[in-house]
């Protein structure tokens, strides 16, 4: 077998908000990332993918668990040998005007890791030229534009850019498409798929949409409130997935998007007086409390992943095989 | 056929910005019948947000705004109203939702506050035949233990339950025409199906019109009678949603809902996107807005502007039903 | 029949082209109005034409009339926007910076050496039209003079004082906001004892310790800007510190030093500049206060603290000039440095920050 590009196993996150108490923002979740592949992560807000993605590049770094990147793990490295070893894995973040420094020019951005770096060649405008039309930007329209000249679209191809100029292996991106328009969403997935292609990637794809996710990725993980609670392949994903909360996300999908098969499928959400707070998350199964499926094992009992075969996985007791 | 609820006749609203002058709705005219749904589509810079206040009457004339064309609620039109005459429409004849739930409610007001203040003010009940009623708005919007909600304040409930207390707040006082512009954008996606839910069967209980403005294609879809398409300001398609989605004729109607991915299609598949960005609306591009990104267009599209015949505004229609939905 | 209704349904013809029809006229008018204002404020400062009642009203209405036609030419040449007090504000301080830098070539009366002023007039009352414009003083040396070279003493003070404090507060609120934790706790502790002491004590204290020169005082005032700045750098800081630009930044690979210094600077420096414009005219106030107290540069060297305190005692009633002239050369100063700052903060400060 070969090593997975990205892996990281039993990731911890909490965030201390005083009196106490913690955000039980990540608790116990591991991943791998085959090179190549591309890994979906799925959720609502407050389910911790986001917290993941940053846990990834170690900003913040986990409470515990380990993230290995190739061969090189980048737990418990120190300040100085990180730099280097995270810098072969890129972010791309949801607001993409915002990722940009606002004072700078949009050659300078591109530029940025090589003057972090000391790279100085006399290829450097060749380079950054080169880059820019590789995520479709005409570099003499944007070359010498500040970040907001920019539409959020354009700018979102920047970011790809900037991250490419590291020559990534892994790219996490971090509902890269939500702030955008409808009509340049597509744009973007599209340039995303290129770009992997083109340059060797392996991504890590987190977003809400379902539809968006299963058109990108070739395995999703579905999570919610911290914990991962089904993973399997996308192709089909609407057909196969079995648990409860997954189920119900497809459900909620609009009618547009849905395919006829799915739309005879009803899951009836427990109506739930309250969404369970991160801080003090339900025993056992946190999905139970809208669950519809739920019984008294899951409030005693947490259930864990278990292979159900063909690279998919549920956390459920109840779920009929 | 009696006299339509609602009738927008050749809407335009103009802002004088820093910039420039920038006509955010340009000559949008539409009908609404009473109970009836309509969907206003579009991305960010369309114009449905402004169109949506201005069909309200919270953007009018001013220093810096021109409104031109009229907007007739049960005849009266809203624009040559004195300020008094449109308070008093509001919440009576029609109510609006907003985006964000928060920023509607007041932090230091009580849930229970907010609703029977304007039952009050509005329909001049006591005290405690306000307090009752209010109670009964937040039963009827899915919130359960009503009584006990309605003295709690807005921070203490979820997101989802704030955006049915800003419902329960538009309902008070039995408005003819709602408009919900972007309800559910600030939501969870399961929440979302919620919201949507309750405010399609809302309208079919009391009776109630509904424009429900949003980016999102499948918010609209399936729940709405008929459906606006909008871009750069201006209606380009309209008609009955289900004729919309299953057969688009303007060329950015179909480009739009080819572009959103669907479940069912095979995964890493290539999305039909739309070339270009949004534009630029202090200086949009003369002729079709929607020719530089059209992949139809020719050079009469670039110079002339197609009206809005037969609910299309194209010179070129497209003639074939989308391939997803045959 | 509304308004609305009588609109054109293109509106593309805004009102400005009939506008420029009447700019001529509007010109002429305002740079006549302009000129007669200044003739009515010049006259009315010399005692030679009016009766001191009249030459008060003369000069309002000089006043007046002068910012009228001021924003009405400034109107027609740069637009609807103009703002004159903006505009005004900026002449004003580009005057004293010039007059500042050159004063020793300008063909100023005695300032300094009451052995020059001895054939002068003691206590003139100014007159435009003599080779004392604004007057002399007890010693008959030449107002305009000194206070001109009193606003080099005052300039420097602050600017001085203002640069020290921008740059040393500045540097420790970037860092207490960058790094948070025990570094911010440790320089909160710093900051609010220096805001628990108050200013003016903490003044005293130093002027008696310290000898009354320059150097002096812009460090003991600089000490009354820190804890100002350290708060806005501090706040500036934590503002974009947690913004994706900077976590982009990181995920490249960049030091502490270098997201400090290039992604973060850049973004706090405006409104730290903005506060700083506004804190020089706190401080120009601030050196008065001690200069009148005499606790600041000592006379016959001017400063405007040390001239407003010439008009001690009864001198004041007798030679009202003495007072106002430096006066009103601090007032509009301040006023000056108080707009232009407040309008760069309000154009680049993203919340604003109590002193």
């Amino acid at each position: 077998m070969t090593t997975p590009a990205l892996e990281a196993t039993d990731l911890v996150v909490e965030f201390p908000v005083g009196r106490g108490q913690k955000v039980h923002a990540v608790s116990g979740v591991s991943l791998s990332v085959a090179p190549g592949e591309t890994l979906g992560i799925l959720g609502e807000s407050g389910c911790g993918k986001s917290t993941i993605g940053r846990a990834l590049i170690q900003m913040p770094a986990p409470d515990s668990g380990t993230v290995r990147l190739g061969d090189r793990e980048l737990t418990g490295l120190r300040a100085k040998e990180l730099r280097g070893a995270r810098a072969r894995m890129q972010i791309i973040m949801q607001d993409p005007i915002s990722s940009l420094n606002p004072r700078r020019k949009v050659k300078d951005l591109v530029w940025e890791s090589h003057a972090i770096w000391g790279y100085d060649g006399d290829d450097k405008e060749a380079k950054i030229d080169e880059v820019l039309r590789a995520v479709g930007l005409d570099p003499e329209t944007v070359r010498e534009r500040r970040p907001h000249e920019l539409s959020g679209g354009q700018a979102q191809r920047v970011c790809i850019a900037r991250a490419l100029m590291m020559d990534p292996v892994v790219l996490i991106c971090d509902e890269p498409v939500s702030s955008l328009d409808v009509s340049v969403q597509a744009q973007i997935l599209n340039l995303l798929e290129a770009t992997k292609a083109r340059y060797d990637l392996s991504l890590v794809f987190i977003a809400h949409d379902v539809a968006v996710v299963k058109n990108i990725s070739d395995r999703v993980m579905v999570m919610y409130l911290g914990k991962s609670c089904e993973v399997l392949p996308s192709e089909d994903l609407h057909l196969r997935a079995v648990h409860p909360y997954t189920r119900l996300l497809l459900s909620s999908l609009p009618e547009a998007q849905q395919s006829s098969s799915a739309n005879g499928d009803v899951v009836v959400e427990r109506v739930a007086a309250e969404l369970p707070s991160p801080l003090n998350p339900p025993s056992g199964c946190r999905f139970r409390t809208r669950c519809p499926l739920a019984t008294d094992r899951c409030a005693a009992e947490e259930p864990l992943l278990r292979d159900i075969g063909a690279g998919h996985q549920v956390a459920c007791h109840n779920v009929a095989l | 056929m009696t006299a339509p609820l609602l009738e927008v006749d050749d809407l335009r609203t103009r802002f004088l910005t820093p910039r420039g002058p920038m006509v955010a709705v340009d000559g949008v005219s539409l009908t609404l019948a009473a109970g009836e749904t309509l969907g206003i589509v579009g991305e960010s810079g369309s114009g449905k947000s402004v169109l949506g206040r201005t069909i309200m009457g919270l953007i009018t004339n001013g220093p810096t705004t021109t409104v031109t064309g009229a907007v007739r609620v049960d005849g009266a039109d809203i624009h040559q109203l004195t300020p008094q005459g449109r308070r008093a429409l509001w919440g009576t004849k029609i109510a609006m939702v907003f985006q964000d739930p928060m920023t509607s409610l007041n932090p230091t007001k009580r849930v229970g506050t907010h609703l029977s203040e304007s039952l009050r003010f509005h329909r001049g009940l006591s005290r405690g035949a306000a307090r009752t009623r209010a109670v009964e708005l937040l039963k009827l919007v899915g919130i359960p233990e009503p009584e006990r909600r309605a003295g709690q304040y807005p921070h203490e409930l979820s997101g989802g339950m704030r955006q049915r207390v800003v419902i329960a707040m538009a309902l008070a006082c039995d408005p003819k025409l709602l408009i919900a512009d972007e309800p559910t954008t600030a939501l969870d996606v399961t929440v979302q199906k919620q919201i949507l839910d309750l405010l399609q069967s809302l309208a079919e209980r009391l009776q109630m019109a509904t424009i429900l403005i949003s980016h999102d294609l499948g918010t609209v879809s399936g729940r709405t009678d008929r459906v606006a398409v909008m871009y750069a300001g201006r209606v380009v398609e309209s008609g009955e949603t289900r004729d919309v989605f299953a057969q688009p004729r303007h060329p950015y109607s179909g480009a739009l809902i080819e572009s959103i991915p669907r479940l069912d299609a095979a995964s890493h598949s290539l999305l039909p996107a739309i070339v270009g960005q949004p534009p630029n609306m202090l200086n949009p591009p003369s002729g079709c807005r929607f020719a530089p990104r059209c992949a139809f267009a020719q050079d009469r599209c670039r110079t002339e502007t197609p009206a809005l015949v037969d609910d299309v505004a194209c010179h070129f229609p497209l003639t074939q039903a989308l391939e997803v939905h045959a | 029949m509304s308004e609305t209704a009588l609109l054109p349904a293109a509106p593309e013809a805004p009102a400005v082209p009939a506008a420029r029809g009447r700019s001529a006229r509007v010109l002429v008018l305002s740079i006549a109005g302009l000129v007669a204002s200044v003739a009515m404020i010049l006259l009315s400062a010399s005692p030679d034409y009016f009766v001191t009642t009249l030459r008060l009203v003369v000069a309002a209405a000089g006043v007046a009339l002068m910012v009228v036609s001021g924003s009405a030419l400034g109107r027609q040449l740069f637009g609807p926007a103009f703002d004159l007090s903006f505009w005004f504000s900026v002449a004003w301080l580009l005057l004293l910076g010039l007059a500042v830098t050159f004063a020793p070539w300008l063909p100023f009366g005695e300032h300094l050496d009451v052995a020059n002023s001895l054939d002068q007039p003691i206590n003139a009352s100014p007159d435009p039209f003599s080779a004392n414009p604004l007057g002399t003083n007890l010693f008959g040396l030449d107002l305009l003079a000194r206070s001109v070279y009193g606003a080099r003493s005052s300039l420097v003070i602050a600017v001085t004082a203002v640069v020290i404090g921008t740059v040393i507060g500045g540097a420790i609120g970037m860092v207490a906001g960058y790094f948070q934790k025990s570094v911010d706790r440790v320089v909160g502790i710093f900051t609010n004892s220096l805001l628990a002491v108050p200013p003016l004590i903490l003044l005293i204290a130093l002027a008696t310790v310290l000898e009354p020169r320059i150097r002096n005082i812009a460090f003991a005032l600089s000490l009354l800007t820190i804890p100002g700045m350290v708060r806005l750098a501090r706040a500036t800081t934590m503002l974009y510190a947690p913004r994706e630009f900077v976590v982009a930044a990181r995920a490249l690979g960049a030091t502490r030093v270098r997201i400090l210094f290039r992604e973060l600077l850049p973004n706090v420096l405006l409104p730290i500049v903005s506060l700083a414009i506004v804190m020089i005219s706190i401080l120009i106030v601030a050196e008065a206060s001690l200069s009148f107290l005499g606790l600041g540069i000592e006379p016959p060297e001017p400063t405007w603290g040390n001239m407003i305190a010439e008009g001690e005692g009864t001198v004041f009633e007798d030679h009202p000039h003495i007072v106002l002239v430096p006066g009103t050369f601090l007032f509009l100063t301040v006023f000056a440095f108080n707009l232009v700052g407040e309008k760069a903060r309000r154009r680049w400060d993203p919340r604003s920050v109590k002193l």
